[in-house]
């Protein structure tokens, strides 16, 4: 079934990958050995009130932490100057702050009107077969995590999926297993 | 099909500041600093440039809102570009960052701001690092900091990663976000002008829009006028995507039409297959049919036709594509990024969705879709911003345009589509359909 679709949309595909601009390389993670609080001092210094740094703190906490645990709303909090409830209020808004703990790698899938035109419904079947789990589980190892999220801004070149904010676009339903393959070889290796 | 470009008129990137400069980078900051600040607004007013981010709001007439001499002032960017469809800012900012980053230096100047901030999305964790070391770049060649090029001017440009918020691209909404608070739009008046971030005067701009500006600034305002419409000037950068041979951004004159478009640039349907829907300006916008294909691309034209120019986002739906299914995914987008300020907008998008859903599955009565365009109707122009309106709008544009297939639904009992559609796979069990 997922050969149907892919035949499809084979030539829109390839128009993607004409016309998407090559990206550039990630940079290295910022690997700051200061503390935390240390860190979100500097944000605050960047604006004229120091509320504008929470959404900021808040990122460099689920960095360190991998989401955004009690801990971590109390030390943004002690950092910032906010209680841990104003903090919490704030990061509930917003889809990338991890309320619970994820998988290793986040994998997103942008379900939103364009990709859904060129075949992101099985981009996404294809990876609950891949991974055993249905969109928004965990494995049981810990290592994946498998969302559904709206408008990623590559339209044109969906299917977008990412990895860990790492855009891979287009991403059709065949790519599946071979991008799964190399991160549970690159997770093996780390181990 | 004229092939006017402006933004986008050259081949792989521009992220090196040198490769910038060698094509006349930087050149209208040198120049707009020896000049006097009002000269930068009066030519981009001239230009005749309108918003480029969805409401297409005259620039210069907007920057001219802001009180002269009330300090501090900002100039806040949006490149929240969160619009389903669009994905235009996006290669802007990786292609050509300079020329956003000097499109803010001189806009700055021109309007007077202490600080500009960039608001970017927090998925485009790829395009803040290309703004990131452009902006270090920029600050090497000392067009950022302290006495910008010894002209006494001082830019101060912070680069701010929002978090995932749709409604962050609405620009009351964004200085909410930007102040740390949850991303909830404001009631205007007062509008950014006099009362924006930090209650302090704020221009907000969008990101093609103010790439265009260093343009403006080296053909002059007048010159810039030329290309386009009576109305509509200048190019604008197209999203094109959905059902098409060859999706992607293409930069237009403002003459082009959605034909030049969708079939010289997009090479049409793929595989023979035809046309059955066209969003024209982004997800938010009414739905056109084929027969209006000859539109033309100006804000004027679009709006004759019954829609909106909006974010400049085509989507081209093809014959297989189930119209329920659409307007529920697009429904269900607007419920989930509904902030919940206003009843109508949280209540509505998600009545909307269980009435859309209810058809999709076969479940709904006779007199739902009137029930549905009634719902709609009661979000449209009641809140304080347009994304209830966003969903109201394309919605009922679907049922009403082609409300057979919506009504085959309930008489069937189920989908007629699901089948063939490419987003059955989100709402039914594909092992059992097929």
């Amino acid at each position: 079934m997922n050969g149907e679709y892919a035949e499809a949309n084979a030539e829109t595909l390839a128009g993607a990958r004409e016309t998407r601009p090559e990206l550039p390389a990630p940079l290295p993670v910022d690997d700051d050995p200061r503390p935390l609080y240390d860190r979100i001092q500097d944000v605050i210094a960047l604006y004229p009130e120091r509320k504008s740094a929470v959404i900021p703190a808040l990122r460099l906490a689920q960095e360190q932490y991998g989401w955004l645990s009690e801990q971590a709303f109390d030390e943004v909090a002690e950092a910032t100057g906010f209680t841990p409830a104003y903090c919490k209020s704030v990061a509930s808004f917003y889809d990338m702050f991890r309320l619970h703990p994820t998988g290793r790698f986040e994998i997103c899938v942008c379900t939103n009107i364009s990709c859904a035109l060129v075949g992101a419904a099985d981009t996404v079947l294809a990876f609950e077969r891949e991974l055993g789990i249905h969109r928004g589980e965990t494995t049981d190892d810990g290592l994946f995590t498998l969302k559904t999220v709206e408008c990623y801004g590559g339209c044109g070149w969906g299917p977008v999926v990412s990895v860990n904010e790492r855009y891979h676009e287009p991403f059709p339903a065949e790519q599946v297993p071979e991008l799964v393959a190399a991160l549970r070889a690159d997770a093996e290796g780390a181990a | 099909m004229s092939d006017v470009r402006i933004l986008l008129d050259f081949e792989g990137h521009r992220r090196d500041i040198a490769e910038y400069e060698r094509h006349g980078g930087y050149q209208q900051l040198r120049k707009a600093l020896a000049g006097e600040p009002g000269d930068v607004v009066a030519a981009v007013d001239s230009s005749g440039l309108r918003g480029r981010g969805g409401a297409g709001f005259p620039t210069g007439r907007k920057a001219s809102f802001l009180p002269k001499d009330r300090k501090p002032a900002y100039l806040c960017v949006n490149a929240d570009e969160s619009e389903p469809g669009t994905f235009k800012d996006r290669e802007i900012m990786l292609r050509n960052p300079h020329a956003l980053i000097e499109g803010i230096l001189t806009m700055s100047f021109g309007i007077g701001a202490t600080s500009a901030f960039i608001y970017i999305r927090g998925e485009y964790r790829t395009e803040f690092e290309v703004l990131r070391s452009a902006l270090e770049q920029a600050r090497e060649k000392g067009y950022v900091g302290r006495n910008v090029l010894g002209s006494g001017y001082d830019a101060t440009v912070v680069l701010h990663r929002g978090a995932g918020a749709y409604i962050c691209g609405e620009e009351t909404a964004l200085l909410s976000s930007l102040e740390g608070e949850r991303g909830q739009p404001r009631s205007k008046p007062p509008f950014p002008a006099v009362a924006g971030l930090y209650a302090a005067p704020t221009l907000v701009n969008n990101v093609e829009t103010l790439a265009s500006v260093p343009y403006i600034l080296a053909m002059g305002g007048e010159a810039y006028a030329q290309i386009g419409t009576e109305r509509s000037k200048g190019t604008r950068v197209f999203s094109l995507s959905g059902n098409v041979r060859r999706p992607g951004n293409y930069e237009l004159p403002l003459t082009s039409t959605l034909r030049d478009l969708i079939e010289g640039h997009g090479g049409g349907a793929p595989d023979g297959r035809t046309i059955k829907a066209i969003v024209p300006g982004g997800s938010s916008t009414p739905i056109l049919t084929p027969d209006q294909i000859d539109t033309h691309l100006d804000y004027e034209s679009i709006a004759e036709a019954g829609s909106m120019a909006g974010s400049g986002a085509i989507v081209v739906i093809d014959d297989r594509t189930c119209m329920v299914q659409l307007a529920l995914r697009v429904a269900e987008f607007y419920r989930h990024e509904s902030c919940g300020k206003c009843t109508p907008c949280r209540e509505g998008t998600r009545w909307g969705v269980e009435i859309i859903r209810r058809i999709e599955m076969g479940e709904a009565r006779q007199g739902e879709l009137d029930l549905l365009l009634n719902v709609c109707d009661r979000i449209l122009g009641k809140c304080l911003c347009p994304l209830g309106d966003a969903m109201a709008m394309p919605v009922a544009s679907y049922v009403t345009k082609y409300r057979e297939e919506f009504q085959r639904h309930i008489d069937e009992g189920g989908c007629p589509f699901v089948e063939k559609s490419p987003i059955t796979g989100l709402y039914h069990d594909m092992e059992l359909v097929r």
